[in-house]
């Protein structure tokens, strides 16, 4: 079901605001809701909500056989299926221009960019990998999903651990984590993605980490994905409001400032989750 | 043993015999295909993509028109057929879109004009094939010349924030240079299709009338 386009009212007094750098959740133009981070009992569960945007991820490890052209390699899969659990206009069995996005995006941002190491994952060459499934819940729409989505399968990834496994000749052997500590997956760098949200009267600021009705009265949207260590992953920007060169240089060193910030955020509630946990060391 | 193509030798030339910054020989036809009221065939070297415009005519989908407005001969379609592949995809569509909607004498504010660029260690290229963009971090760049705005970004590789600034405004002074093509293809269609209307008229006043078309012209 289409929701309502924004009313005449509500459309003026969001641009007349913007126009005076007042967002009208009380945020600065530039400045991301904070995310909050809570972890399930399982390792690899997390729920990540930015403002009132909250997305579920999990993380599960199964041994199969790998691909025949790529006998070395394990397999990740994202499933990132958008229920109207998340809001009303979303429908079940018909992906909306914004959910093919947003699955494009997660693809690009954390399989294309091989944030994981895929041989890592290797166990027997050629007969048994592990194939990693990350599936995405999205709880709630608030705005600005993309970001949400790809911060809590990031984390998701990052929080979870593998089974350990022996292999003596063709003979294989997995520990119960109970018997040996499980290990983490070899992650290579932790991308971020941003979102700015642009609008057509060149009088009003670009927006980072667009609500709902930004969202929906922009222009034109811009998506980067990049790590801390200011290496771009991904960067999007289909059609919209054409920008100038340098504003969307200026766009990308925001984005830089971010991921640094964010990073940190990200590694000392991992830390901290950590630490509650009992992990014992025989 | 291994012959990998160097994608960048010592000489400063590519694999294809190109220098850094050199950009394919781009071929343009704007001669008309089927019953579409206007087309393009873009080369790029050996890319090939053909686009044809039906438009303005009758929504054929409901769904697809503004619900609060009046809504008379609106739609315009856009089909896109890729002939040949080799590398610079988006660049060689987005280049024959404009070039078929300006065909097809739909109003556009300017032209689009794409082109694609990587980064080979620390040098950057323009331009690339199909075997450059598999091994190089790349990005494809939209500009509307007039102004120098840019109306498309996209990468999908990693690439470090250093190096992207520079093929990222790199690009954007490259699609100025695709923009002389592409309006000097127009021109000289456009004269063409001048005379051959101009003729059977007196000579002198087809060549005023192409002239009058020449001066407009040299406004975009």
């Amino acid at each position: 079901m289409r929701p309502p386009s924004p009313s005449i009212p509500e459309k003026e007094f969001l641009f007349s605001s913007l126009k005076e750098s007042l967002r009208l959740d009380g945020r600065l133009p530039m400045e991301i809701r904070a995310p909050i981070l809570t972890f399930g009992d399982d390792l690899g569960w997390v729920e990540c909500s930015l403002g009132k945007t909250r997305v579920l991820a999990q993380v599960e490890g199964k041994m199969v056989k790998p691909l025949p052209e790529r006998p070395f390699e394990g397999m990740i899969t994202i499933h990132s299926e958008i229920s109207p659990m998340a809001s009303s206009e979303y429908e079940p069995g018909r992906p909306s221009d914004e959910e093919v996005t947003i699955t494009r995006m997660l693809d690009k941002v954390l399989k294309r960019s091989d944030a994981v190491d895929k041989e890592s994952l290797c166990i027997l060459a050629g007969q048994r990998v592990w194939h990693i499934r990350l599936t995405l819940h999205f709880l709630s729409d608030a705005g600005n999903m993309l970001d949400c989505a790809c911060l809590a399968g990031m984390v998701a990834l990052k929080h979870f651990r593998r089974p350990d496994v022996e292999v003596v000749g063709d003979e294989v052997t997995v520990h119960q984590p109970t018997e040996r500590a499980p290990i983490p997956l070899a992650i290579h760098h932790t991308p971020f993605c941003f979102t700015f949200a642009f609008f057509s009267d060149p009088a009003i600021p670009p927006v980072i980490d667009p609500t709902q009705l930004e969202q929906r009265l922009s222009a034109g949207v811009l998506s980067i994905a990049l790590n801390a260590q200011r290496e771009l992953c991904v960067l999007q920007k289909l059609g919209g409001v054409p920008l100038d060169t340098e504003e969307v240089l200026k766009i990308v060193n925001i984005a830089v400032q971010k991921a640094k910030e964010l990073n940190n955020i990200v590694d000392a509630r991992l830390k901290e989750d950590w630490a509650g946990r009992k992990v014992e060391v025989r | 043993m291994g012959s990998r193509v160097e994608i960048l030798n010592e000489g400063g030339f590519r694999s294809d015999g190109r220098r850094q910054y050199e950009l394919r020989d781009m071929s343009i036809d704007l001669s008309q295909q089927g019953q579409a009221d206007g087309s393009a065939v873009v080369t790029h070297g050996l890319t090939q993509v053909l686009v044809s415009v039906f438009g303005p005519r009758e929504a054929k989908m409901r769904s697809q028109t503004i619900h609060d407005r009046a809504n008379i001969n609106v739609e315009i379609d856009v089909f896109v057929q890729v002939l040949q592949q080799d590398g610079a995809l988006l660049q060689a569509c987005i280049n024959a879109t404009t070039l078929a909607l300006v065909n097809a004498g739909i109003p556009l504010l300017d032209f689009v004009c794409a082109v694609t660029g990587g980064v080979h260690s620390t040098s950057p290229l323009l331009d690339l094939t199909f075997l450059e963009e598999n091994d190089l971090p790349n990005v494809t760049v939209a500009v509307m010349p007039k102004t120098g705005k840019v109306t498309l970004v996209t990468m999908e590789t990693r690439l470090h924030v250093d190096r992207f600034e520079e093929i990222f405004r790199l690009a954007g002074d490259a699609g100025k240079v695709i923009h002389g093509e592409m309006k000097s293809a127009v021109r000289s269609r456009t004269s063409t299709l001048v005379t051959a209307m101009g003729s059977g008229s007196r000579v002198v006043g087809g060549e005023a009338a192409e002239k009058d078309g020449d001066d407009r012209m040299n406004e975009y």
